[in-house]
C-alpha cells in the first residue's frame, strides 16, 4: 500500500485545458473520491495516475517514487473500469490469474492468491464460467478480483458501478467499501454520483471545469461547502441557494420574505461583504421546517414522494423555488400557502461575486 | 450506462499515447529513429521515382549503364505512348526537316522526327484508357450501390440463412482469378460477352460485390438502429428512413468502399488480359505489351504507367480522410 | 391524448419469454411508469406499443381501438430513446423539424417553424437551434430528444429510460422539469425505468414488471407502503428493505439468525415466513430493545446508513444527519413494529383476510 502525491499535475489537449494544475496528497490506506460532473477532469486525472494518459506538466509520486514517465505496468497500480474490461475468451479463473501470469509469477503463488481473492469476493462458484454469461454485479466482482490479486500499491476505479442497476449499485457500494476496510488499500475512486462519493469516501475531491473546488471529508463538503458549486452539487437535491440583500442584520429575499440572520453570522457577514449588499442564502432541504408560525412563506409548487419522506417544492417569489424535506404526512396540494423556519445551525451564506462561502469565524 | 456518443460511428477514436515515450529524455532518441524511418520510406519509394524519371528519358539514356541520374528531359516517351508512328522514308524525312526549319512543325512531330519517325495518328492507349474509365466507373458505382442495399438488409432484417449467405458471398473471393479464367472465357464466348464492355463490367461487379457487402455491412452495423426506428415512429417509411438517416451517416463507409472497389477494378490485369482483345481492352494489359520498333519502349511503358497511376492517386488522395476511417472501423474505442 | 390499454401481451424471443400476459391500462393525461430491473421486458413492451416489434399474442388499444395492424408511423405515438435518437448530421432545428417534415404529415414550413420555436422555448433550448447535435452536452441532447417527441403533439409519449445515461445531478434536474412539463401539457406518458426514485417521484401510477410479468400496479404510495411481493418490497426504497427469515411461536415472532424477538401482529401468520423492515423503521435508541454492532457507516449528509450486525444478520438502518456511531461500536436500537411487512414463503404479502 502506498501514498500517492500529485504535484501541480496539469493536462492539456492542444489548447484545451482538461485538468488545471492540481496538488493532492493521498495517504496510505485512504479512500479518496474524485467527484464531479462529466467533463470536469476527474477521469483524466485518474488516468494520469495510472499511466494511461500522459502528463502535460507536473509530477506524480507513488510512495515517494517519481512515476510521471513510467509505463502503467511499472507503476504497481490496478485499474477497475466501468465496463469491466474482462477477457471474454477466458474463463473467470483465467481472467483473475492473468495479471500474475503476465508478471511471470510461479504457478503455486498464482493458485494461492487466486483462491484468496476468490474467497474474499465470494465468487468461487463462478470460476469456470465465461464472463459474458455473468450478471453485471458478478462481472464487476470478477473485475475487482482481478485488480485485488496483484496486491498493488493502489487501486484506481473509474466509475465501476456506473453500468449497474440502481439496486445493485447499493449492494456493490457496500461491498467495495467493506473490501477497502478489510484490505486497507489506498484507493482512488472516480464517480459523478455524489451519493456514492459521500457513502464511500474518506475524503472527497470535488471537481468542476478542470479545477478542484474543494477537498474534504463527507461532513466537510456537506456542512461547509466552499462555494456555490459544491453547495449545489452535494446533496440530493442540492442546497437551496437564494439571492438576497443584506442590511442591518436582515436578508431581504426577492419577494416579501425577510430572514433574520442568526447572531453568530452578523459580524462575519458584514466583514466578508465589506459594505456590499448582495448575498446568497443557502440552506439544505432538511434545514427547513414547515411551521404555521414560520418566518418565511411561500406557495406549494409541487410535491414529490420519495418513499420514506416527501420533498416539497415551494415557490417563495416569482419562480424562486426551494426544496423542503418533510415527512410523509405533510403533502399539501399545489397552491397551498406554506410557512417555514430555517435551522440557524445549518444556514450558510455565500458571496455572489466570488461564489465562495462566507466563513463563520470572524476574519481578523 | 455509457456516456453519450461513445459508441457508433461518431465516437471519438482515442489514440493511445505511450507514457514512457513522452519523457523529455527519450525525445532525442525518438527523433533519430524517426529520421531513420523517413530514410527507409524514401528508399521504398525509389521504384516509383525511377518509373517517373524513366518516362522523361530518351531511349539511350534509359539503357545507359551506370544509370543516368542527371539527364536532359524529353517528351519522347509520351509521344511514343500516345501516337502511332511510322518510320519515315528518306524523302519524307527531308520534307519534315524543311517544315521544322520553317517552324511549321508541331512540338510532338519534331520529337518524333528526331528519332526518324513521323506521327500517323493516335495510338490505342487513349482508347484503352477510356475503356478503363468506363468499365471501372460503372462497375464501381453498381458494386457500391447493390452492396449498400444488400448490406443494409443483412444488417437490419431477419434474412433466412444469413450466416451461410454471407459466407457464400465472401467465398467468391477465395478463388485465385487464374482458376476461373478458362471457364469464364468459354462462358463469355458462348454468351457473346467476350471482348465487350458489358462483360467486364459484370465481372468486376461480381467480384467487388463480396468485398463491398462485407465492408458496408460492418459500417452499417455500427450505426445504431434507433436512428431509423425514431424515423419510423415519426412517420417515415423504411426506404425514406434509409435515405435520410442511414445514408448520411454511412458516407464514410461508402467512400472507403468506393475507393477499394475502384482500385481493384482499375488495376485488374488477369481477367482484362484474357477476356478482352481489341474492343474492350483496358489499360493494364496494354501498357505492359507496348512494342515499338526494336523492342520494348521503356519510356512509353513508364509514361503509360505514370498516366495510369495519376487518376487513382488523385481520387484516393481526395478521399483520404474516409480511407483512414475505413481501415480503422470497429477499432477499440474509449 | 388517449386512454391506453394492453391486453394479455405475450412475446417470445429465441430462448426467452420476454413478456407473458402483460395487461395494464392508463388514462388521458396520466404519467404512468413501468418499473423493473434490466431484462424485465420494459423496452420490449414499449417497442410493441410503438409498433417496432410485433407481439405474439394480445392486443394494444388506443382510445378503445386496437392498433396492432398499424405501422409505427400510423400509430401517432412519439418515442424517446435512451440514446441515439438525434441525427448527428443535422442541426438542432432540423432534428426538431424532422418529424413534422415526414411525408405522412406534410406540414407547411411556416407551421414547422412556429412549432419548433415553441417547443424549443418550452425546453429552454431555443439558443441551441443552430448548433449541430454533436456539439451538445448530454442533458441538452436529451432535451432535444424530448423536444422531438413533443413537437409532434402525438396521442401518446413513450419514454425508454431517457434519463439513465445522464449524470446523477442532471437526472435530478431533468426529472423535475419533465414532470412539470407533463403536468402543464397534460400529455399521456408511458415512462419506463429501472430507477425506483424516478418511478416514485414522477408517477401518477406505477406498474412493476419482472421477468415479463406485471407484479403489482398502484400509486407510488401503494407500491411503497403495501408491496405485494418481496420483489416489489426490495425493488422500491433506498436503502433496500431488510428481508429476514422469521418464525412464529405463539405470540412472539423471532428472527432467525439473530436474537431478535417481536410481538406477533394480528395477522394469520404461518410458522415460517419472511419479515420486511424498512431501514428508516430501525432506529438507534439508547434504551432500545435490541443490541447489535456497527459494521459499516455510509454518511450521505442528510442521513446516514448504518450496517448493524446482529447475530449472523446484517441490518440496514437509516438515521437522519451525520450519525455519531463509529464502526465497531455496540449499538442499542428499536424497531417500529407497526410498520413491519409480512410475506409468506411464497414471497407474497400476508394481509388480514
Amino acid at each position: 500500500m502506498a501514498t500517492i502525491e500529485l504535484l501541480k499535475v496539469e493536462k492539456r489537449f492542444g489548447e484545451l485545458q482538461a485538468v488545471k494544475p492540481l496538488d493532492l496528497t493521498i495517504s496510505d490506506g485512504e479512500f479518496v473520491v474524485l467527484l464531479g460532473p462529466s467533463g470536469c477532469g476527474k477521469t483524466t486525472t485518474l488516468r494520469m495516475i495510472s499511466g494511461l494518459e500522459t502528463v502535460t506538466s507536473g509530477r506524480i509520486l507513488l510512495d515517494g517514487r517519481d512515476v510521471t514517465y513510467k509505463h502503467p505496468s511499472e507503476r504497481d497500480v490496478a485499474f477497475v473500469f466501468q465496463f469491466y474490461a474482462l477477457y471474454t475468451h477466458l474463463s473467470v479463473r483465467q481472467n483473475i490469474a492473468f495479471p500474475l501470469q503476465a508478471q511471470g509469477e510461479k504457478r503455486e503463488l498464482i493458485d494461492r492468491r487466486v483462491k484468496e481473492v476468490v474467497d474474499i469476493l465470494r465468487i468461487g462458484h463462478l470460476l469456470r464460467a465465461r464472463p459474458g454469461k455473468l450478471s453485471g454485479g458478478d462481472q464487476q466482482r470478477v473485475a475487482l478480483a482481478r485488480a485485488l490479486v496483484r496486491r498493488p500499491a493502489a487501486f484506481l476505479m473509474d466509475e465501476p458501478l456506473g453500468a449497474l442497476d440502481a439496486e445493485l449499485r447499493e449492494t456493490m457500494r457496500a461491498e467495495i467499501k467493506n473490501l477497502h476496510i478489510a484490505q486497507h488499500a489506498t484507493t482512488v475512486y472516480v464517480t459523478h454520483d455524489q451519493i456514492e462519493a459521500m457513502a464511500m469516501g474518506d475524503r472527497i475531491v470535488v471537481m468542476s471545469d478542470a479545477e478542484v473546488q474543494q477537498v474534504g471529508s463527507p461532513a466537510e463538503v456537506y456542512y461547509d461547502p466552499a462555494n456555490l458549486f459544491v453547495a449545489r452539487f452535494i446533496g440530493s437535491p442540492g442546497m437551496n441557494l437564494v439571492n438576497g440583500h443584506f442590511a442591518e442584520g436582515l436578508v431581504r429575499l426577492q419577494g416579501t420574505n425577510r430572514y433574520a440572520v442568526p447572531p453568530a453570522w452578523k459580524k462575519p457577514l458584514a466583514q466578508a461583504l465589506e459594505g456590499r449588499e448582495e448575498v446568497v442564502l443557502g440552506f439544505r432541504p432538511e434545514a427547513a421546517h414547515v411551521n404555521p408560525n414560520g418566518a418565511l412563506s411561500g406557495e406549494v409548487y409541487a410535491s414529490d414522494m420519495h418513499g420514506g419522506y416527501t420533498v416539497l417544492h415551494v415557490n417563495i417569489d416569482e419562480n424562486e423555488i426551494v426544496h423542503i424535506r418533510s415527512d410523509r404526512q405533510t403533502s399539501p396540494a399545489i397552491g397551498t400557502p406554506v410557512r417555514f423556519d430555517l435551522d440557524p445551525e445549518m444556514v450558510r451564506f455565500f458571496d455572489p461575486r466570488t461564489e465562495a462561502a462566507v466563513r463563520r469565524e470572524a476574519l481578523r | 450506462m455509457a456516456r453519450f456518443a461513445e459508441h457508433g460511428p461518431r465516437a471519438p477514436v482515442i489514440e493511445a499515447v505511450r507514457v514512457d515515450k513522452v519523457n523529455p529524455r527519450s525525445r532525442a532518441l525518438r527523433r533519430f529513429i524517426a529520421f531513420i524511418a523517413v530514410v527507409v520510406a524514401v528508399i521504398m519509394l525509389i521504384p516509383v521515382l525511377v518509373m517517373g524519371i524513366t518516362a522523361f528519358k530518351t531511349r539511350t539514356d534509359i539503357l545507359a549503364s551506370p544509370p543516368k541520374v542527371l539527364f536532359k528531359p524529353t517528351l519522347e516517351g509520351f509521344v511514343y505512348l500516345l501516337f502511332d508512328r511510322a518510320i519515315a522514308t528518306q524523302s519524307r524525312l527531308e520534307e519534315l526537316e524543311q517544315n521544322a526549319k520553317a517552324g511549321k512543325l508541331g512540338l510532338l512531330d519534331r520529337i518524333a522526327l528526331q528519332a526518324g519517325m513521323e506521327i500517323t495518328g493516335p495510338s490505342d492507349y487513349v482508347s484503352r484508357l477510356r475503356n478503363s474509365v468506363i468499365i471501372t466507373g460503372i462497375s464501381t458505382v453498381f458494386s457500391v450501390l447493390l452492396g449498400l442495399f444488400a448490406a443494409y438488409a443483412f444488417s437490419r432484417f431477419k434474412v433466412p440463412g444469413k450466416g451461410d449467405l454471407l459466407f457464400f458471398i465472401l467465398s467468391t473471393r477465395m478463388l485465385p482469378a487464374v482458376v476461373v479464367t478458362i471457364p469464364l472465357f468459354l462462358m463469355y464466348r458462348q454468351l457473346g460477352l467476350y471482348d465487350r464492355h458489358l462483360g467486364m463490367i459484370l465481372l468486376y461487379i461480381t467480384f467487388n460485390l463480396s468485398f463491398s457487402v462485407w465492408l458496408l455491412k460492418g459500417f452499417i452495423d455500427e450505426i445504431p438502429k434507433e436512428y431509423e426506428e425514431a424515423a419510423l415512429v415519426d412517420g417515415y417509411t423504411r426506404l425514406q428512413a434509409f435515405f435520410r438517416v442511414v445514408l448520411p451517416q454511412a458516407v464514410t463507409g461508402i467512400a472507403a468502399t468506393t475507393v477499394f472497389c475502384l482500385i481493384f477494378a482499375w488495376n485488374e490485369y488477369a481477367f482484362a488480359l484474357m477476356l478482352t482483345s481489341q474492343r474492350a481492352r483496358t489499360a493494364p494489359p496494354s501498357i505492359a505489351t507496348m512494342l515499338g520498333s526494336g523492342g520494348l519502349e521503356w519510356s512509353a511503358i513508364a509514361a503509360g504507367s505514370l498516366g495510369f497511376l495519376v487518376p487513382v492517386v488523385i481520387v484516393t488522395f481526395a478521399l483520404r480522410k474516409y480511407l483512414l476511417r475505413g481501415i480503422t472501423f470497429g477499432a477499440i474505442r474509449g | 391524448m388517449s386512454q391506453v390499454e394492453l391486453k394479455g401481451i405475450s412475446k417470445r424471443f429465441p430462448g426467452v419469454q420476454a413478456l407473458d400476459g402483460v395487461s395494464f391500462a392508463f388514462e388521458h393525461g396520466e404519467f404512468f411508469v413501468l418499473l423493473g430491473p434490466t431484462g424485465a421486458g420494459k423496452t420490449t413492451t414499449l417497442r410493441i406499443i410503438a409498433g417496432l416489434e410485433r407481439q405474439d399474442q394480445g392486443s394494444v388499444l388506443l382510445d378503445g381501438r386496437p392498433i396492432d395492424a398499424l405501422t409505427p408511423a400510423e400509430r401517432d405515438v412519439a418515442f424517446v430513446f435512451q440514446q441515439y435518437s438525434l441525427y448527428p448530421t443535422m442541426t438542432v432545428y432540423d432534428n426538431l423539424a424532422f418529424p413534422l417534415r415526414s411525408p405522412l404529415r406534410k406540414t407547411p414550413e411556416a407551421q414547422v417553424k412556429s412549432r419548433v420555436e415553441d417547443t424549443a422555448e418550452k425546453l429552454r433550448i431555443a439558443h441551441l437551434l443552430n448548433r449541430k447535435t454533436a456539439q451538445l452536452s448530454g442533458g441538452e441532447m436529451q432535451r432535444v430528444a424530448i423536444g422531438r417527441a413533443i413537437v409532434r403533439q402525438p396521442r401518446l409519449f413513450l419514454m425508454d429510460e431517457p434519463l439513465s445515461n445522464l449524470d446523477a445531478k442532471l437526472r435530478e434536474a431533468l426529472r423535475v422539469e419533465l414532470k412539470h412539463l407533463q403536468k402543464t401539457q397534460g400529455s399521456t406518458t408511458l415512462f419506463v425505468t429501472h430507477d425506483q426514485i424516478e418511478a416514485l417521484t414522477m408517477a401518477d401510477r406505477i406498474a412493476v414488471l419482472n421477468e415479463g410479468r406485471i407484479v403489482q400496479q398502484g400509486s407510488p404510495v401503494d407500491i411503497y407502503d403495501r408491496p405485494a411481493t418481496t420483489f416489489v418490497a426490495q425493488l422500491v426504497g433506498t436503502p433496500r428493505i431488510n428481508l429476514l427469515e422469521a418464525g412464529r411461536n405463539g405470540g412472539t415472532v423471532s428472527v432467525k439468525g439473530s436474537g431478535l424477538s417481536l410481538t406477533a401482529p394480528r395477522l394469520p401468520l404461518p410458522e415460517s415466513f419472511l419479515l420486511g423492515i424498512r431501514p428508516e423503521d430501525i432506529r438507534p435508541e439508547p434504551k432500545g430493545a435490541f443490541l447489535g454492532k456497527v459494521f459499516l457507516t455510509e454518511p450521505l449528509g442528510v442521513e446516514t446508513i448504518l450496517h448493524i450486525r446482529c447475530g449472523e444478520l446484517t441490518l440496514l438502518s437509516l438515521v437522519p444527519g451525520m450519525a455519531a456511531q463509529r464502526v465497531g461500536e455496540e449499538l442499542r436500537f428499536g424497531i417500529l413494529q407497526e410498520k413491519l411487512h409480512y410475506f409468506g414463503l411464497d414471497k407474497k404479502r400476508i394481509t388480514a383476510e
